[in-house]
């Protein structure tokens, strides 16, 4: 049965205000398309979660979508900081966001509980630091066969997951490939599951090659097709991640009148992804278009 | 002592800290890379003592080669040509808490004088001055990796009595157990290079003064550092730092001059 709608169909349908929300991806496959009709559909209050929560939650945040950040490292990699979350906790701003931190390993670990059906997960971390004392979830047992002291933490089990890949079928069997992160524990995680995909192809290309499904269609709610979906982010294999645009992105967001400026023109100001890329303009596509590079292949036969 | 004015041979402070921290790699060492010098500093040994350095990312790229220099963490170039592309929670489970990991690598915004280093905030954390990154990686690498290496550049700002937050742990907590007690596997900070000297640090967990850059003197590093260091009887000669190596930065490793 085909799962496939639009990006507005599937916000409609899975986003609810007050969810909480998880649009992974590490660096690679952050699909920017779903924070923006997001933010054009305006949710309010959700709790917006992720280890890395770049440019794309700064963008939700600053929206006014987000009352709660979990998250374990907040930047603009190797630019500077998020401005809409600082504005929103450090000085007058403090209090107007929520945060609950960890460490990547911890909240991953978060994930791995809830995508596995346990109540919490075990780690080796957080002796001899500050973390804990900051975050009440994290806890510890003795471990039962050698007495060690191991720490904990809660099983997540997000309302909503975006997960963005290369390619899908129509039900929602995910392939990906290059960096993955969190994103098959956060989909098995999720109660509800958004497949972006940069290309929807017949079910006979994922049977094809089934080692490279890394979300089944048997936990996708909705499927939506949506090329380029993550610029500025990057998809392996189609287009590299626009890092000018990263750099000039601390310009914009220092401060709050360009930022809503930025915001008016690109996202309440187009009403799809593609009307987005058009803006763009053709000329930034072809300086991102991937160089072809061909895996061997495998041969499944028995 | 470094600076940042390009002098054809001179190595800047940032060449400085990526050659003397590519001094500590060696050859098929497994390295935990993090992005900026760190990166370089990799790159900088496998193009010269160190052709067979084993490099992972957070990111999941295992045995990466990236043939440009990453511009971020998880840039497209580490999974091309790299040995395995896997999950984070494989990366930090069956690689780093497994033990597979020699050499992490880690920087600050403050580091006190038993290695413990602060990345989250500048002033309380429920009333934060300045509001930092956090975590990421850091703390399960300071917990793990089997050596640490800190880069940081040294002043009184960031090389503090006390840590306004211990983000990853050093050798001990101001007035609290040593790793040992605590039962940590990793060894803790090992070296902390810094843009004019190498701290090590003793049996009691507190940094020494073992090695100067060119240029740097014990009274410069001691106006730099904000506790009354130690040093050590005898000052190491320093090690790793070369005019050829400026030229191999400067020309081949990071002509955009994004990290250096």
């Amino acid at each position: 049965m085909s799962k496939l709608v639009s990006m507005k169909d599937a916000i409609a349908a899975s986003v609810h205000d007050g969810d909480s929300i998880v649009i992974d991806g590490f660096t690679h496959l952050i699909c920017f398309a779903a924070a923006h009709e997001i933010i054009r559909q305006k949710r309010k209050n959700l709790t917006a979660i992720r280890l890395t929560p770049d440019l794309v939650y700064d963008q939700l945040i600053e929206a006014g979508c987000v009352s709660k950040l979990i998250f374990s490292w907040a930047g603009n990699p190797g630019v500077g900081g998020l401005h809409a979350m600082r504005r929103r906790t450090e000085g007058a701003g403090l209090g107007q966001l929520t945060l609950e931190e960890y460490s990547h390993f911890g909240l991953l670990s978060r994930f791995l509980a809830g995508s596995a059906g346990l109540p919490f997960w075990p780690l080796d971390n957080y002796a001899g630091s500050s973390i804990p004392g900051a975050n009440a979830n994290i806890k510890s047992v003795t471990c039962p066969y050698t007495g060690r002291q191991i720490a904990t933490v809660p099983a997540l089990r997000p309302d909503v997951a975006v997960i963005h890949c290369q390619r899908a079928d129509d039900e929602g069997n995910a392939q990906v490939w290059g960096l993955y992160g969190s994103q098959k524990e956060v989909a098995f995680a999720a109660k509800r599951v958004i497949v972006v995909a940069e290309e929807i192809v017949p079910t006979s290309v994922i049977r094809s090659d089934p080692n490279r499904t890394l979300v089944p269609g048997l936990i996708a709610t909705h499927v939506v097709c949506e090329p380029w979906g993550c610029h500025p982010s990057f998809v392996q294999g189609h287009y590299d991640r626009d890092n000018d645009f990263y750099v000039e992105w601390e310009n914009v967001s220092r401060d709050p009148a360009t930022y809503a400026k930025w915001l008016d023109e690109y996202v309440y100001g187009v009403k799809d992804r593609a009307e987005y890329m058009q803006k763009l303009g053709a000329g930034l596509m072809e300086r991102l278009r991937k160089k072809p590079r061909m895996s061997e292949g495998v041969d499944y036969g028995y | 002592m470094g600076t940042d004015t390009l002098v054809p041979g001179v190595p800047t402070a940032s060449e400085m800290m990526a050659m003397r921290a590519a001094h500590e790699l060696h050859d098929r060492d497994v390295v935990f890379v993090g992005i900026g010098l760190p990166n370089l500093a990799c790159n900088l040994a496998r193009a010269t003592h160190a052709p067979q350095l084993f490099m992972i990312y957070e990111s999941g790229a295992v045995g990466a080669i990236p043939e440009r220099l990453p511009v971020s963490i998880g840039d497209p170039a580490l999974v091309t040509d790299s040995l395995q592309v896997t999950s984070q929670a494989d990366i930090f489970q069956l690689f780093l808490q497994r033990g597979l990991i020699e050499v992490g690598f880690l920087g600050g915004a403050q580091i006190d004088k038993f290695g413990n280093l602060n990345t989250t905030v500048i002033g309380p954390y429920a009333n934060p001055k300045v509001r930092l990154p956090g975590s990421g990686g850091a703390c399960e690498i300071a917990v793990h990796a089997r050596r640490l290496l800190v880069i940081m550049r040294m002043t009184k700002r960031s090389f503090v009595e006390t840590c306004d937050f211990i983000t990853s742990p050093g050798h001990r907590m101001p007035g609290g157990k040593s790793r040992k007690e605590l039962g940590l596997p990793g060894a803790g900070p090992t070296t902390v290079i810094t843009d004019q000297c190498v701290l090590e640090f003793g049996e009691d967990g507190e940094a020494v003064l073992v090695e100067l850059h060119p240029g740097a003197t014990v009274a410069s590093v001691k106006a730099a550092c904000g506790w009354d260091l130690k040093v050590a009887k005898e000052l190491r000669p320093s090690r790793g730092i070369d005019a050829s190596a400026t030229t191999l930065l400067r020309e081949k490793l990071d002509p955009k001059r994004l990290y250096l």
